[in-house]
Formats: structure tokens, sequence, C-alpha cells
């Protein structure tokens, strides 16, 4: 009974445990086998002559739901191949969709060499792809020779899908991400406008761009070796050639090119001309389709200036086109491949399906910024939200702001040999040193070679969205390189560049100060209240390649005015406070009231049962009382005795008779499987008031082992609420008879000592009945002799006890009534006198209630 | 006596006797408060921020501007230090001393076998626990209190009052403009604990062993924390009783966010109604055999 009782709470939490495992385990559960893409080859003819016959090396994924579905063609980024569009494929397979994913000319197991996605190659072998997936018989089609398509990819594969959408008018929609407008301007970029020709080499990102292509840049990204997959370059050879060191897989023009340009840190025409093929800037109006631009805020590479181009040109063709700005990019941090692969699948379901309505729970709106939510509650890790406006409004926001910076002329030197640089971003290590969501910034400044104006400090907080703008005035002679940045400039901590862009511009300078205007990079982020905002302009940037002649200029503001770009429509999803906030809680308070007043129902019946006023002088009353043990054998069984005013009743029986669990009973501790007791008329339920009348001491001793013995005693009473001067305290403790130990505590006690106590507490307020069970236990013979004439003078004054006691002659001497009970049954009742009489009637013998007992329970002598 | 019997023989009950009147608070307090773990949970919840102060101190100086982890940030005044205190102590300690306070209260009276005469005094059933749980929540609640009070002094005293310097960002928030803050962090970290505090005590009306209730709710604090850090479980671990448990360090943000804490008090009262209706119910029908 006790312990499964105990172990219950125990049971409760392996139950909890186990939900938590098993929800884990269906969370954790391996999702049904991905799709499987089949590896083919597929033959095309490229080249401006159409005569270059190159195999490229592709895997077709098939639509998990069968039948013939729209397609998508899965392009990868510079330096990969179709490997890294595996899962992806699948993933979009798995959606209903036919997908084909290759290696790009020149790249992975393709044959042919890089042309940076020019329309004479790689543009031509993307169409015979898509007409490679028209003869498919996975592949819905639009009419003959026209599947219904989609293009997406990221940077060099974004580039393929814009120039594919451009050449091919048989793409339905694309979903080119973190990608280029102009090639060119993305090596040479100049925030005067000016163009590539005056543009700054951003030579640290070519050089990996070139570099990775040429595959003497070991990416670690799994290129193949260059020997095993192009036959044709090198013959199986092992040591590559001097062109293969020098070109890779590059084509030789592009080569060349490169070679010149890097060489001298300025962009050519014919460079300008080269670079512009491959770009959407060279194809205006020609891209017609609904299209998803993604482009990164921690892209020095294509910064997002660049989707902005792409947005403008293709929106002027009245083709649905959306715009999000993705947390990280080619600098690092958080590139959201989850969330870029719901976008895109979104995208396609939207304009190829069918489905996903405009503006339905699919569509996140024309414009998406990604942004610090703070952070995980749970993980405490960064996460991020994605704001959402109906409109996208360029690179110069809806509501600009304009904030006054302020600053002297300063002169400012660049370092002969360009050395060392300030540093903004390292690109291909943005990664290392940027932290998520931008916070944390590399940037540094070298002391003589910056330019620094400052706002005040700001008196609200402003969230710039889009590239500000600037008018500075270079003093000087000559050509300066000079690049401008906008940092955050908190009172402590050390500023911050956001994203680490820089603008970098190319001037002539004059003595009279050559004004100009100067667009620094767009970027999204909040300047709180209290901050500062720092233009700086440097003169190096070890990004870039700067002269290497020293040289001083002076830079001055040419307007106090800092144009800073808002989108005001820009928030984040209205999620509200979430339902269950309340609905939760007050669901709870539902249940936890069912559960009380389904539990007091049962209670309050029983305690509604009258009071029997004629029982009202009956101190105790037990009439067929029952009781089982959990595993249904019984304790007490229909027990039923009487006990009159003035009687000390011996409450006799062997051990496991059911006294205990009579007088359990009897104090209201455990509830009666049937029948009732009644004391005073009262019935007895747990807490009836009647108890109070009841002056009990069950099963050994209860005190708080910390107190004293008299602390336990007055506590014990306060407890019971009633007044003081009732208590007959000194009487109790005279019982006790602990003297000086009274006041120690009484963890200190003996056995006996306890056993006192806990008598003179069942005596406190001198009840009308007392109970107590085994009193004599721990006593000595003086202290027991007391014991009985204390009992029989509390039973005098009217009052009743009830003793249980395995010592018979305990009993036989302290008792005026004994009740016998065996096995839960109720052996005989009476005087004690009575009992004795009637064993000597029948044996002649002494009348020893010993032999009248055994031979009342049946036991043989 | 006679006289007396008589005049109460209206609910049957001794003289003098009213249920409402059973177990006051105070008597509750002043048997809980003697005793030892009492006084030694809370002489380790004050001397806990000396024993950071003093390592602090010794420990070797970092002069490390850039960094802004909280840890690094507790010597910049007692603000600051608070924060730290009460966050390296929020996920454990505190659990602790929260479980024990409410963990213990039935379960010790049962194993010393005084709860049966307390029933028997009597006190009513709902009212022994109604009593109990109040004074083990007011015992958990100065302990969720004092010990940042405390190194909210011991930190001033050590390191100066100055404004708050907040986390990860590294910005400044006025002192004077943290303060009311930091009092809904206290609370809030009270109310996070609530649900720690009725497992507990459900599970202490359930066995007649103390440390099987304490250990049963930290026990479910462990699971709880580990089960969080599963991200694949997605949306559904924000109704794990700690999920939002360290979500007050929102509040100590320049702009503060109180959604998440929203949620933390929400699923906090959600668990714990339901708990201490279970004990109420569980306590009402039991057999006391202990």
């Amino acid at each position: 009974m006790r312990l499964p009782d105990g172990r219950r709470p125990l049971a409760a939490l392996v139950a909890l445990v186990l939900l938590g495992a098993g929800v884990l385990a269906w969370a954790l559960w391996p999702s049904p086998p991905p799709v499987r893409g089949q590896d083919v080859a597929i033959p095309v003819m490229d080249g401006p002559a159409g005569d270059q016959r190159v195999t490229l090396d592709a895997a077709f994924f098939p639509p998990a739901s069968g039948g013939a579905a729209p397609a998508v063609l899965l392009a990868h980024g510079f330096g990969g191949s179709k490997e890294d569009m595996r899962s992806s494929a699948a993933r979009l397979a798995e959606r209903g969709y036919a997908v084909l994913t290759w290696s790009a000319r020149g790249f992975g197991r393709s044959t042919g060499q890089i042309a940076l996605n020019s329309p004479d190659y790689e543009v031509k072998d993307v169409r015979q792809l898509v007409d490679w997936l028209a003869k498919r018989p996975e592949v819905r089609l639009d009419a003959t020779g026209d599947p219904r398509v989609g293009v997406a990819g990221g940077s060099y594969g974004g580039a393929i899908a814009l120039m594919t959408a451009a050449y091919d008018g048989r793409i339905d929609a694309i979903v080119p991400q973190i990608t280029w407008h102009d090639l060119a301007d993305a090596l040479f970029p100049d925030a005067t406008g000016q163009g590539p020709l005056n543009g700054v080499f951003k030579k640290m990102w070519a050089g990996i761009f070139f570099g990775s292509g040429g595959g003497a840049f070991a990416s670690g990204r799994g290129l193949p070796e260059i020997a095993a997959a192009d036959p044709g370059a090198g013959g199986g050879a092992r040591v590559p050639t001097a062109e293969q060191v020098r070109c890779g897989r590059f084509l030789p023009e592009i080569c060349d090119m490169y070679q010149e340009v890097a060489e001298t840190g300025r962009a050519t025409q014919a460079a300008i001309d080269l670079l512009r093929r491959s770009s959407p800037i060279s194809v205006p109006g020609k891209i017609k389709i609904p299209t998803l631009l993604i482009q990164g805020q921690r892209d020095s590479l294509f910064p997002l200036s660049h989707a902005d181009a792409n947005a403008r040109a293709i929106a002027a063709t009245g083709a649905p086109v959306e715009v999000a700005w993705l947390s990280g990019g080619h600098d690092g941090g958080d590139g959201e491949p989850d969330w870029v692969f719901d976008r895109t699948a979104g995208w396609f379901d939207r304009w190829l399906k069918g489905d996903g309505e405009p503006g339905g729970a699919a569509e996140a709106g024309a414009f998406t910024v990604s942004r610090d939510g703070g952070r995980d509650p749970g993980t405490r890790q960064r996460v991020l939200v994605h704001t959402v406006a109906d409109r996208y409004p360029g690179l110069s926001g809806t509501d600009p702001a304009t904030v006054t910076i302020s600053g002297p002329d300063q002169p400012v030197a660049n370092p002969p040999g360009g050395s060392p640089p300030s540093i903004s971003s390292v690109p291909g290590f943005g990664g290392l040193l940027g932290g998520l969501g931008g916070s944390v910034s590399a940037a540094l400044d070298m002391p003589g070679q910056a330019a620094v104006f400052e706002s005040a400090p700001l008196t609200a907080p402003l969230q710039v969205t889009g590239g500000p703008t600037v008018r500075i005035r270079v003093y000087g002679e000559g050509e300066a390189t000079l690049f401008a940045k906008l940092y955050d400039s908190s009172g402590g901590a050390p500023a911050v560049l956001p994203s680490g862009l820089v603008a970098p511009l190319r001037v002539t300078a004059t003595e009279a100060g050559t004004p100009v205007t100067v667009t620094l990079p767009a970027i999204d982020r909040r300047f709180d209240a209290e901050h500062r905002l720092r233009v700086v302009v440097s003169t190096t940037d070890l990004a870039y390649a700067t002269p290497a002649a020293p040289a001083v200029y002076r830079i001055g503001l040419d307007s106090p005015d800092l144009t800073l770009p808002r989108d005001t429509a820009l928030a984040a999803p209205r999620t509200g406070p979430a339902w269950w906030v309340w609905a939760l809680p007050l669901a709870a308070v539902t249940v936890a009231a069912a559960l009380l007043l389904a539990g007091r129902a049962g209670t309050q019946a029983r305690a509604r049962d009258g009071r029997r006023t004629d029982l009202a002088e009956v101190p105790l009353v037990i009439s067929g009382l029952g009781k089982r043990y959990r595993n249904g054998e019984k304790a007490v069984d229909g027990l039923s005795f009487r006990v009159d005013k003035g009687q000390v009743l011996g409450l006799l029986g062997p051990n496991g008779a059911g006294k205990t669990t009579t007088m359990r009973m009897l104090m209201g501790l455990i509830l009666p499987d049937e029948g009732e007791i009644r004391i005073f008329g009262d019935r007895v339920v747990p807490g009836a008031p009647v108890l109070s009348r009841l002056g009990s001491f069950v099963e050994g001793p209860g005190f708080l082992p910390h107190l004293t013995g008299r602390a336990n005693l007055e506590f014990y009473w306060r407890a019971t609420g009633r007044p003081a001067q009732d208590a007959h305290l000194e009487e109790a403790l005279e019982i006790a008879g602990l003297g000086a130990a009274l006041d120690r505590a009484v963890r200190t006690y003996s056995q006996g000592m306890r056993q006192r106590l806990a008598i003179a507490q069942a005596m406190l307020g001198l009840p009308d009945l007392l109970v107590l069970d085994e009193p004599a236990n721990g006593l000595d013979p003086p202290q027991i002799a007391e014991m009985r004439k204390v009992l029989r003078a509390y039973a005098e004054h009217g009052r009743t006890v009830i003793v249980s006691s395995h010592l018979l002659a305990e009993v036989e001497q302290t008792c005026s009534h004994v009740v016998v009970m065996h096995r839960g049954r109720l052996v005989s009742a009476g005087p004690v006198g009575d009992l004795l009489g009637a064993a000597r009637a029948a044996n002649g013998s002494g009348p020893r209630l010993e032999d009248v007992f055994l031979d009342l329970i049946g036991e043989s002598r | 006596m006679s006289p007396l019997t008589q005049k109460s023989q209206d609910l049957g009950q001794a003289p003098g006797y009213a249920p409402g009147r059973t177990l006051p608070l105070r008597v509750e307090i002043l048997r809980q408060f003697k005793r030892r773990r009492t006084l030694v949970m809370f002489g380790l919840l004050l001397a806990l921020p000396w024993l950071l102060v003093v390592a602090f101190q010794l420990g070797p100086q970092r002069g490390d501007q850039g960094s802004l982890r909280l840890s690094d940030l507790a010597t910049q005044g007692g603000l600051n230090f608070a924060a730290f205190a009460l966050s390296v102590s929020a996920s454990f300690l505190l659990v602790v001393a929260v479980a024990l306070f409410c963990g213990d209260t039935v379960a010790s009276e049962a194993s010393w076998s005084s709860l049966r005469y307390l029933l028997a005094a009597p006190v009513p059933r709902s009212r022994l626990l109604r009593q109990k749980l109040i004074v083990a929540l007011g015992y958990s609640a100065a302990a969720v209190t004092v010990l940042p009070l405390m190194a909210l002094l011991a930190g001033t005293l050590a390191f100066g009052w100055h404004d708050i310097r907040v986390p990860g960002t590294g910005e400044l928030i006025p002192a004077a403009d943290v303060l009311p803050k930091f009092a809904v962090v206290i609370g809030y970290a009270l109310v996070s604990q609530l649900v720690v505090a009725s497992l507990a005590f459900l599970l202490s009306v359930g066995t007649d062993s103390p440390l099987g209730a304490v250990g049963g709710a930290v026990g479910l604090v462990i699971v709880s924390s580990i089960l969080q850090a599963v991200e694949a479980l997605g949306s559904l671990r924000e109704f794990l009783p700690t999920f939002w448990n360290a979500a007050w360090l929102d509040a100590l943000a320049p702009q503060p966010d109180y959604s998440g804490m929203i949620k933390g008090v929400a699923v906090s009262v959600t668990y714990s109604v339901i708990l201490i209706a279970l004990a109420f119910r569980r306590f009402r029908r039991k057999d006391v055999v202990s």
C-alpha cells in the first residue's frame, strides 16, 4: 500500500520522460529516402559558330509526384559543380518538380572551358538543356519543344539564370541569387557613378574569382583534377602545362583579359565589353519573366546595388519582380539556405505550378529584408526576422532622412606602395572575421590615411535601408583613389562598419577642391539613439588595388547633409502575441477547476451525511467498517463496536489484526471503503471538525526534529488554531516528565522521551476522546505504572480513552473494556471482567487474559 | 467542560476550534525557518555574490575591451554584476532552491510523521496544502529575490554604481532606466520558477521522501533543458517548461522585447496551475499512511 503510493510520482516522471523521448524520436525520425537523381551526360554544341562539342555532366531528378511536372534547372556557383545542388534538387523533386542540375562547362566533370556565362558558350549550353528537358516525358510542356521551366542558382549560377532568361523565351520564371548585373562594375566599381572605366580594381575578390576558376586555387570545394576532367586540355598528364597553370580552365581570351587588367589595376574598354557580354546589363528589356532576386547584405563582391539594377531592368518590362535581402552573402554570415529554398520553391509554385495565390501565405511580399531578430530564447542564438514591404522602393528608399555631419578639411596620405592598407572586409574570409548579423566588425582605419566626419548623437533611432549619399570635396592634385564608408559609432564600443562594405571612388583632385557625390554602399541597418553616424574617407583598402605612389590630399565636406534612404513600409510580419499566450493559461485554469470540482463532489457527499444527534454523547461508534489493501486483501472487515463515556477501552489483537488501520481511519487519515465511524455522532471524514475533540497518538511520535520538545508542542497547539489557554500545556508537560530536556531539540531525544512527549501532545487541550496506540512502548516499569494511573484518572472525568496494545497484562490492568480483533474482524467486545468471567466458566482455571485471548483468536497453546 | 461542549455542539468541534484558523502562516513560517536546510540555502544564496566578487578580484585582470560577453562585463558595475549573478544561478542554483522549499514542505512532514498529527488536529487537508504552498512559495520568492539583491549590493560595493553595459552590443543604458526593468527581471525569474515549484509541490504531496520530490523536480528541469537544445523539435520547444527561462535577458536590451517573457509567463502559469490543481486533488483523497 505504501510502496505503490510513493512510486506514483516516479511513474509520472518516467511517463513524462518517455513522452519527451517520443516527441524527440518523432521529430528526428528519418524522412523517407530522398529522390535519387539519374546521372546523365548531355552532349551540347556551342561556341560563336555553334561547332564546339562539349559534354555536360548532369543529374536529372524526376518529380516524386510522377506524371509530367514543371521543370527546374539548378545552377551551381563559381568553383562548384552539380554535386553542390544535389540536396536542393532532391528536395525540389519531392515538391513535385522535374529537376535538372549540371556542372557548367569548365567545372566538375563537364568538358569545355569557362567562358563566364557567355551567350556564345554557357547560354547556348543551357538552351540545349532546355531542349533536352522538352524531350523528357516527366516534364510538362507549354508547347512542343517548350517545357514549363524555371532556373535558379546562386552567384555564377544566378547569372546564367538571368542570361538564359534573356536569350531563351521558353524560360518561365527565375530565381537568381547573390549575382551580378554588370560584371565589369562588380570588379571595377566607382561610387561616383562614372562607370567601370574609372573604377577601382577589386583585386582580392577578382583574384579569388579567377583563381578558383583556374583550378590552381584549391578551394576545397571538391574540384576534380583538371587532367582527369578535361582530357582535351592536358591529355592525362599529371604535371600541368604552363598554359594550365597560367589560365587553368578559363577560355584563353578571358584569361588574357584578366591578366592584363590585374596587372595594371585599370579596366580597358575591351575588358569591359567582354565582361558585359556575360552580364544582364548587355540585354536590357530582354528579361520579361517573373523574377525573384535574392541578394546578400554581407556581400562586397556583388553588393545589393546589382540586384537593384537587375530589378529595375526587369521591372521596366512589366514582368513581376520581387527582391529579398539576405543576412549573409559572399562575405559570409548567415546564407539562410532553408529560407532561400522555401522562397525559391514558393516562387516556382506560384509561377510554374500556378498555385500559391499572390499575397497568400506562401508569398512574403515584394521586398523582404532579413534583420536581426534578437536571440532565440531557448538556445540564446541570434535569430533573424524577415521584414516585408509590399513594394520594392529601390536603393533611394521611400522617405529619405537627412543627418548633418561635420568635420574640418583633413589631410590624408596615400602611403607608398599602398601599405599598410585599411581593412573593411577580407574577401573569402568574411565568414571567419564577421560575426553573425554583422554586429561585430573587423574594420580598421590606418591613422593619417583617413578623414573623419561625424554627426551629433542621434536623438531617435534611425533605420537606414538603401544607399546613403554624401557630397565631399577632394583637394590636391592628380588622380586620387579613395574609399568612403559609413560607420555606426556608439560611445564605448568600437565603431561598426555595417556589413564591412566600402564605396571606392576615383577622382581627379584639384587645388580648388573637386566636388563629388558619393553613393555609399547599400545597407539595412538600425542606427540606435545616442549613436553617431561617422563618414570616413580613406586612401587605402586591403581588398582593392591602390596606387603605389605616395601622395597627400585634403578631404572636406561639400555639403553637411548625409542623405539616408529609409523604407518605413518594411515591417516584421504581424505575428502579434501568439494565440496560445492567452488560450493556454485559460485552458489550464479550466482544467484545474474541473480537476478540483470533480474530486470535491465525492468528499462533500460524504460530509453531508447528517449528524446522528442520538449519538452526540457517545464518543465512538464504529459500524460495518471495512478497508482493503491495494492488493484487495481486507485489512479491516465488517468491524462494529461502540465505546461509551468514561470507558478505558483496550483494543487488543496480534500484529496485522487491523488495529492501526482502524485508528488511522478514526483520525481521518485514510478513508474507509465501507461502513462508517462516528465520533460524538459526527461522521469522521478527513478534516472533520469533530476530530478536534480527539487526541491521538498512533504509530509512533511525529515531531519536527530541529525544534525543542516545548516548541513542538507549542507549534502544534498553535497549528490547531485554538486559544492558547485551552491547551493545558503545563499539565501535559508534567505527564511527559521530560524536565530540562524539554528545551533541547527533539532530534537529541531517546525513543522513550519522544513517546512521552507524543502522549503529552495527544493530551493537549484535554480531548474528550483520547486514542493511544501502544503507549507503553519504550517506557520503563515505573513510567508504565504512572501511565496507568494517568489514563484511569483521565477517564474518570467523563472522558474516554482507547488504548491499543499487544501487551495483554497492560490491557488487563489498565482497561475497563476490551475489544479483541483478529485478521481485521471483531472477535469479542465487552468489559474486561465479563471476558475473564466467561473464560473462567469455560475451563475453571485462573482467569488470565492471555489464555482468553489465545482462545479467542483460535491459536493453540 | 460541559457548558463549553454544549456551546460547540453546532459543528461538533472542540471549543475554540475553527477550521479557518488552523495552521496560521506565521506558525508555518516559523516551523520551516528554524530548519537547517533553510538556513544553509539562504546562507549560500547570500554568500554566492561575495564569492563571485572575490573570484573576479583574484582572477587575472583582463583588459579586453572588445569582449562583450555577460561574464566579461560583470565587473562593469553593480547592475552588470547582478545580471551576471542572476544568469549564472537561474539555470540551476535557484532551481534547486525553489525545488527544495516546495518539494520538501509536505514530504518532510510525512517523513517525520508529524503530517498525521496535523491532519488529525484537524487541519483540513486543502487548508494544510494551501498554507504550506503559500509559505513554500514565499521562501522560494525570497530565495530568488535575495540573490540578485545581494549581488547588486556586493557588485556596487566592489565595482561601483555604473550604468549597465549590454552584452553583445556593448551599449550603455543609464542605471536609473534599468532599475525598474530589474524589478521586472526578478519578477519574471520568480514566475519562470513556478513550474519547478509546482512540480516539486505535486511530488512532495505524493511521496514521503523529501529528496525524491526535490530530485524529481530538478530532474525535470534537466530533461527539459536537454530537450530544448534539440533544434529539430522546432516550435514544440516553446512549450517546454524551461524554454523561456532566459527570456528575461531581453528586458535588459536597449529595446526591450517582452514577447518572449509573455510567452514564458503563459507557459509557466499553464503548467503550474494544472500541477497545483493535481496536487490538491490528489492530497484531498489520499490515504495518509506515513
